[in-house]
């Protein structure tokens, strides 16, 4: 099956800085890939290369068929994301920034879409309100929303439940985990919430300095390095951030 | 090009407006100030001089046809600012829009909301002052297009400009249109002008169009090949705009400013 996503040899420098060194990896359909690593490890970067709005150095990144260097539009019309730090415009009503969004990516029948996302994320109440006035927890639905509007093929998706309580975070990965299964849809996601990203994904990629140092099952990995979980596996990787960490824990 | 993207650019536009009235008022309220001040000096200047010009045509249309090149200018540069003070640049360039399509709808966006003010400026300046605005003719049509032209090369340059030195610079881009003005010759022949500042306006469109309005309403022939030239030149000066957004926003895109502009937006 066509990877939903293809990352090969990505490297981005910024003059004599080196964001990310050669990374290579794919998502599959239907999986949930962790993108994990310290502050500065260069998941941003990756995620912003993929989005497009960061053109890499060197490296192909196909999303399906189409090559996001040659084929943007294509290729970013079967993706969404949604971030922390891209909030929806805050002079916009929920309903209106869907409208907006949906005209965009060119939703079908984007009415029906906007009510079946408004009942799926609870929104109902808050449909005419302008997104300024929102919660924290409130915008990030929205934004969830917003990433779903055109069923993407490939989702990214930036600590996506940082502002949610434990309650509207299980939801949403039940959520998200649901689309992935049903839905065919890959995603990369991203948190600093190891309990959660043992509990969603598939697959994990240990980021530092720019580079992958690992990758696998997060819940066999903290077993195979000796350490009690995947937070303590996290905070090995980031304290020592050398070539072969697997060397390093044994 | 798509239809929708282009749509949901003039959608956002129209859902700003409604919901903010605050938003709608620049749209005829300083052009319908300027209109009323040079309504009444020109009225003024009728009753003390001897020139027998007829000034209302002459100043107040004048003013009129440069305002709505300013306002042209500015609506698209407001339309694209929306997205800078709103932080929007991640969510609509992470999307299958492209530059091409948002450019098109922020025109789009500034003919729309220039219209409006154009019509709030007739409405005060052909009743209540007594403009002949129409008794420029079929040439009305052509000066209009001159002006929307450069107004909208204008804007873009502006937008480039936002993009490519930070939002600070918005600061620089207002005052373009007046910092242009004593070039275009909008109240006196070029004649008037030294020549280095004769070259300069013979870059700018508007120019052709003042001094054609001017032989016009001085019952001189009116000269429809530079007319002409200066609807291409306006062409011209939107794909040079155009070509320069584009090369900014790649460039945006190579150094990772794109993804950063909200962050540096904040700061």
């Amino acid at each position: 099956m066509q990877a939903a996503l293809r990352v090969r040899e990505l490297s981005k420098s910024y003059g004599e800085v080196q964001a990310v060194d050669a990374v290579s990896f794919e998502v599959a359909p239907g999986e949930i890939v962790g993108l994990l690593g310290p502050n500065g490890a260069g998941k941003t970067t990756i995620i912003n290369s993929v989005l497009a709005v960061l053109a890499p150095s060197s490296g192909s990144i196909r999303i399906g068929d189409f090559d996001v260097a040659r084929q943007r539009a294509r290729a970013l019309a079967r993706t969404n994301f949604a971030a922390v730090y891209a909030s929806l415009p805050g002079n916009l009503t929920v309903v209106q920034n869907l409208r907006f969004f949906g005209l965009i990516y060119r939703v079908r029948a984007l009415s029906r879409r906007i009510e079946e996302l408004l009942a799926q994320f609870n929104l109902g109440s808050f449909q005419d309100t302008k997104c300024g006035v929102l919660s924290s927890g409130e915008l990030t639905r929205v934004a969830l929303a917003k990433a779903l509007l055109n069923s993407p093929r490939l989702l990214l998706l930036d600590e996506p439940t940082a502002s949610l309580d434990p309650a509207a975070a299980r939801d949403i990965r039940a959520t998200i985990r649901a689309l992935a299964r049903d839905g065919d849809c890959g995603v990369l996601w991203t948190s600093h919430n190891m309990y959660e990203v043992e509990e969603v994904c598939d697959r994990v990629l240990f980021l530092s300095r720019g580079r992958i140092l690992l990758a696998g099952d997060p819940r066999a990995l903290p077993r195979e390095h000796g350490v009690r979980n995947l937070e303590e596996l996290f905070i090995s990787l980031a304290r020592e951030p050398l070539a072969h960490p697997a060397e390093q824990l044994a | 090009m798509r239809l929708e993207p282009v749509a949901a650019i003039l959608l956002r536009q129209w859902y700003l407006l409604r919901g903010s009235p605050v938003r709608a008022l620049p749209m005829f309220a300083w052009v319908g100030i300027d209109i009323v001040l040079w309504g009444f000096i020109s009225r003024f200047l009728n009753t003390v001089s001897g020139a027998g010009i007829n000034f209302t045509t002459v100043f107040l249309g004048a003013v009129l046809l440069w305002d709505l090149c300013g306002r042209v200018m500015q609506g698209l540069t407001t339309a694209f600012l929306e997205d800078v003070w709103s932080r929007n640049f991640l969510n609509l360039f992470a999307s299958p829009l492209t530059i091409s399509e948002y450019v098109t709808g922020l025109v789009l966006a500034s003919i729309a909301t220039s219209v409006i003010g154009l019509t709030v400026m007739l409405a005060l300046a052909v009743p209540v002052f007594g403009l002949s605005f129409f008794a420029l003719g079929s040439h009305l049509a052509l000066f209009l297009a001159v002006l929307y032209g450069f107004g909208v090369a204008l804007g873009i340059l502006a937008s480039a400009m936002v993009l490519r030195f930070g939002p600070a610079s918005e600061w620089l881009v207002w005052p373009i249109p007046a910092l242009l003005s004593p070039f275009c010759g909008v109240f006196y022949p070029l004649t008037v002008l030294p020549q280095w500042m004769r070259g300069a306006a013979y870059l700018l469109p508007p120019s052709y169009v003042f001094e054609g309005m001017r032989a016009l309403l001085a019952g001189r022939p009116f000269e429809t090949l530079p007319a002409l030239g200066a609807l291409a030149l306006a062409a011209l000066e939107i794909a040079l705009a155009a070509w320069y957004f584009v090369r900014v926003y790649r460039r945006a895109v190579r150094t990772g400013l794109l993804a950063r502009y909200s962050a540096e937006t904040v700061s």
